[in-house]
């Protein structure tokens, strides 16, 4: 079946991933800007990570028929440098006419501190001023339920369009929340700090698979790049119909992605 | 799937999930040195007893669980953070 993985950070990944996840049907990707395991120093830094993101990964992708679709911001844990913040948030306007650039991502909280709420909200300003969907990280552990209610508390204030915003990363105790307020939910199939595949069955059995995204976040720890048809095959497993799991892993993501203007899907 | 469907497939790795956390509880236990004062402790064997328990009509056994590792959340974050409301 062919999928599309709407949370995945390629640059960490090798390219015998991408052939990898080619025979596993993966059609196209989107890769929102992260945390690469240190702290960058400068600005400058950002600008390099928004060209890998915006010109290299594409062609990588590319090369095994996958298309490569980017989100653009500084993450929530460099989020604590509020000086580094804003001068990386006046380099994104530059690269979100780049043709891969879906919007602004993957913003969030990670401690659920001040600073990173000023940023949060200031990445939700330049959305709104740009007219760009939005991706939303939501913090791990013991802090996802308080960071999420935050998340949805400071949304709450913005004007957008709540079909443009995805919050990613929930689980059992936030998901009901995030649909409920209307927006986009991205359950991450993540080995010991997020969610199983199993257990994502699960709640697409109990809230129903409208505005539900399944990712595979697949980055530089621990994680699964192929996670998502793992989840193809325990909903097969449940008897589950081909057109409910195309739906999930499919177009559920096209839905949501289509709503940005560089978007388009080859197949 | 049935509950017996679910049941019979499932049986198995339930049973072997289940025994992974005893045995993880002995390990702790056999170990020099003790943990029981240890806060996280007292988090795991609520979170084991929760799944003996019943779930209720408003929250699951996991979304019990999920709440009891969490942090709680202050409706007045914002005041306390002295952020002023925008958008």
């Amino acid at each position: 079946m062919n999928y599309i993985d709407p949370h995945i950070h390629m640059v960490s990944r090798t390219t015998d991933d991408y052939e990898t996840l080619a025979k596993m049907g993966c059609v196209a990707m989107s890769e929102p800007a992260f945390w690469a395991g240190f702290d960058r120093g400068s600005a400058e830094s950002f600008r390099d990570y928004f060209n890998q993101l915006t010109d290299v990964e594409p062609k990588r992708a590319a090369q095994y028929g996958i298309q490569h679709f980017a989100w653009l911001c500084i993450n929530a844990k460099e989020a604590e440098n509020v000086e580094l913040s804003r001068e990386v948030l006046k380099l994104i306007p530059e690269f979100l006419d780049r043709p891969n650039v879906l919007g602004i991502g993957e913003i969030g909280l990670n401690k659920n501190t001040r600073n990173e709420a000023i940023i949060f909200q200031e990445h939700m300003e330049l959305a709104v001023a740009h007219d760009q969907s939005v991706l939303i990280h939501t913090p791990h552990l013991a802090d996802k339920y308080q960071g999420t209610r935050m998340i949805l508390d400071m949304l709450a204030d913005h004007s957008i369009d709540r079909h443009r915003i995805l919050v990613d990363h929930v689980e059992e105790h936030t998901i009901g929340a995030v649909l409920d307020a209307g927006y986009w939910a991205g359950m991450t199939l993540y080995p010991v700090t997020k969610c199983t595949p199993s257990r994502a069955v699960d709640m697409i059995e109990k809230f129903g698979a409208e505005r539900l995204c399944v990712n595979s976040a697949g980055d530089w720890g621990p994680s699964k790049p192929t996670a998502v048809p793992d989840l193809i095959l325990e909903m097969r497993r449940r008897g589950h119909s081909e057109a409910l799991i195309q739906k999930v892993v499919h177009d559920n993501p096209k839905e949501y992605f289509s709503q940005s203007k560089n978007f388009s899907l080859d197949r | 799937m049935n509950a017996n469907e679910i049941l019979d497939r499932e049986f198995l790795e339930i049973r072997a999930k289940l025994l992974d956390v005893a045995a993880a509880f002995d390990r702790l236990e056999r170990a020099d040195g003790s943990v029981e004062s240890d806060p996280r402790m007292q988090l795991l064997k609520t979170a084991a007893k929760l799944n003996a328990t019943d779930s209720d009509h408003n929250l699951s056994r996991a979304e019990k669980m999920q709440m009891l590792f969490s942090r709680q959340y202050d409706p007045e974050w914002i005041k306390s953070f002295d952020l002023s409301q925008r958008g």
